[in-house]
């Protein structure tokens, strides 16, 4: 019997998006705020599994040609790359630097290396939970 | 501040998410692992130089001072026990390389047993609990992926016991990580033995201190050992190798961290405890050993009696204990290694660990017998031997800390060692020959080099034992003066 998922289709449309924003959101208030790049990665692939659960693993691989493995692979390589940038300017491993900078449209804005290893951590947290999930369903 | 000391951890680290990426590509696989592991060693031996000359390195990652950030501390019995697992896992590296299956090597076991080495390399390095926590689980992750490679019924049986066990003895470390938070208020390890050192260790921080005795005590198999000869008879040769030369040994170096940098005030009774610990630990280890008829059973019962004897010069606290402690610790890891390499390659050539059903392999095989004689004559403690030393030290030491009993069960220990290895020479390599060169299932082919390996570096370990004195003599100063472990911390 065909499941009838068209309720369940059309709310994930929606909210899938909604979903995203909050977690860019999430991602870039980790700053200062609570948030970060674990969490907003944890809420994207909360939203990337919602998409499977509601169209299928086939469709959404058509889609998000991406394999999610080295995407976590991926992730924690640019976050040690952060960390190992601090090694090659003779600071102790991990070191973050920051400064601010005077923006076209934003103004004066605080630019963070620590940015940019969040956005490993997140893309490591995406490829792991997004693959759990895969495993799992793929149980034969 | 010195970089040098996160090089053990990011190395393996780096080449395994690398690895991760191009995982069907086996050459270059085995190519950038054994840089990674090979880079890894150079690194020990750089950091050893380095604290012999200017005493304990330290780093605060991310620049956030101690107590605050995490420190990553490097003294001269970490970077020993560097150098070994480089060592060790060189060899285990090179062992896989002919005796995984193609398709298991492609299911990500290079950079599994990359990461394994990345969480042995910074439970090693870290000077922080939390971290150590973290560490912990990163080898343990690791390593219930690779005791199922192979995925037989057996495999899984014991990997789920295996992994039971080790979330059990997880969750007590995170409780007493918690108890000891909520006490001192700091994690730095540092900075904990200060407290401590302060307000006294009274009755509450001695059973948190026992609470981790528990968890170690589990992970190193001293006297709760009874998930080690199961899960470590079941994975492939490479990977048993590798996790009884590394695995049993993290635990003991924590229980080595823990009892002389944080609880070493009441040792009439944590380390007494330990001593009885440590004394039924060999006791039982050693009738293992000489009750069993299978050969895979009997090497992982040595691998129990070894622990016992290690922690036995822990108790003594003197630095004579000690230094045989160390001694031991380092020539164990490279001597398991070897031990359980001998046993698989027997394995692999006559399809059975059943020690009635093996003979006459030295008359084949006269340079596989042989190595296996030397290593089990040094596990013994013959001189000039590597084991030598160790026993002697161990069991100095345990007399002049007043532990008569213990000293003489552990010498009683070695007559098991002594008499369970030789059942298994006699047996397995004496004798009328029972297979021709076609009966047997496979060829020493490749497999010999990481043993010829191991036995060289045993032996250059029992011989030049004056040469790696004084480093092993400052490790030791090194663990009995928690001063100087927290000067350099803090400096």
């Amino acid at each position: 019997m065909k499941q009838n998922d068209v309720i369940l289709q059309s709310v994930t449309r929606v909210a899938v998006v909604i979903i995203l924003t909050f977690s860019f959101y999430l991602f870039m208030n980790g700053h200062h705020h609570p948030g970060g790049g674990f969490i907003g990665g944890l809420s994207t692939a909360a939203a990337i599994v919602l998409l499977y659960l509601s169209f299928g693993i086939d469709k959404v691989r058509e889609n998000i040609r991406m394999d999610f493995k080295k995407l976590a692979a991926i992730g924690v390589l640019i976050a040690i790359g952060t960390g190992m940038t601090s090694v090659i300017f003779g600071k102790p491993f991990l070191t973050q630097a920051f400064d601010y900078f005077n923006l076209p449209i934003f103004g004066k804005t605080e630019l963070a290396s620590a940015l940019i290893f969040d956005t490993g951590v997140a893309l490591a947290v995406i490829g792991t939970a997004v693959n759990i999930i895969l495993s799992i369903s793929e149980d034969r | 501040m010195n970089n040098l000391l996160i090089a053990p951890v990011v190395l393996p680290l780096i080449i395994g998410m690398v690895l991760i990426i191009f995982h069907t590509n086996i050459k270059l696989q085995r190519v950038l692992s054994l840089i990674a592991l090979l880079a890894t060693s150079a690194v020990s031996v750089l950091l050893i130089n380095q604290i012999h000359q200017q005493g304990i390195q330290t780093l605060q990652l991310g620049g956030w001072e101690a107590p605050y950030g995490i420190s990553f501390v490097g003294d001269m019995f970490s970077a020993l026990l560097l150098l070994a697992t480089s060592i060790v896992a060189v060899c285990c590296l090179i062992y896989a390389f002919t005796t995984m299956g193609r398709k298991q090597q492609k299911l990500y076991f290079y950079p599994l047993f990359l990461f394994l080495v990345t969480g042995v390399n910074g439970s090693f390095l870290t000077g922080d609990l939390f971290n150590l926590y973290v560490f912990f689980e990163l080898f343990l992750v690791s390593s219930y992926v690779l005791i199922t490679f192979g995925g037989e019924k057996r495999q899984l049986r014991e990997s789920l016991k295996y992994i039971f066990t080790n979330i059990i003895s997880s969750a007590f470390f995170l409780m007493g990580v918690a108890y000891l938070y909520s006490i001192t208020g700091t994690l730095n390890l540092a900075d904990l033995s200060l407290k401590i050192a302060e307000v006294g260790q009274d009755g509450l921080i001695t059973t948190v201190a026992f609470l981790f005795l528990i968890v170690f005590a589990l992970k190193a198999g001293l006297l709760l050992f009874f998930w080690l000869p199961g899960s470590y008879s079941v994975p492939p040769t490479a990977i048993a190798a590798i996790f009884a030369a590394l695995l049993t040994k993290v635990g003991i170096y924590a229980i080595f961290r823990m009892f002389t940098l944080i609880f070493y005030h009441e040792p009439q009774i944590t380390h007494w405890f330990i001593g009885i610990l440590a004394a039924l630990t060999m006791i039982l280890g050693g009738l293992g050993a000489i009750g069993f008829w299978d050969l895979k059973k009997i090497l992982t019962y040595n691998v129990v009696i070894s622990v016992g004897f290690i922690v036995a010069g822990l108790v003594s606290l003197t630095s004579a204990g000690i230094t045989g402690s160390i001694y031991y610790l380092i020539h164990d890891m490279i001597i398991k290694a070897l031990i359980f390499l001998i046993g698989g390659t027997v394995i692999h050539l006559t399809g059975t660990s059943d020690l009635k059903e093996i003979s006459g392999l030295i008359r084949r095989h006269p340079g596989l017998g042989w190595m296996f004689f030397l290593a089990a004559l040094s596990m013994v403690g013959i001189p000039p031997l590597s084991g030598f030393l160790g026993k002697v030290f161990i069991t100095r030491g345990t007399f002049e800390g007043g532990y008569f009993w213990l000293g003489a069960i552990g010498l009683v220990a070695s007559l098991f060692i002594l008499y369970s290895m030789m059942k298994l020479f006699m047996n397995a390599f004496w004798g009328e020959m029972k297979l021709s060169e076609e009966e047997e299932l496979g060829t020493t082919k490749g497999l010999i080099l990481p043993i010829v390996l191991l036995t060289v570096v045993s032996l250059a370990l029992g011989i030049g034992a004056e040469g790696i004195a004084c480093y092993v003599t400052q490790a030791a100063e090194e663990l009995l003066n928690p001063s100087l472990y927290i000067q350099a911390v803090f400096d």
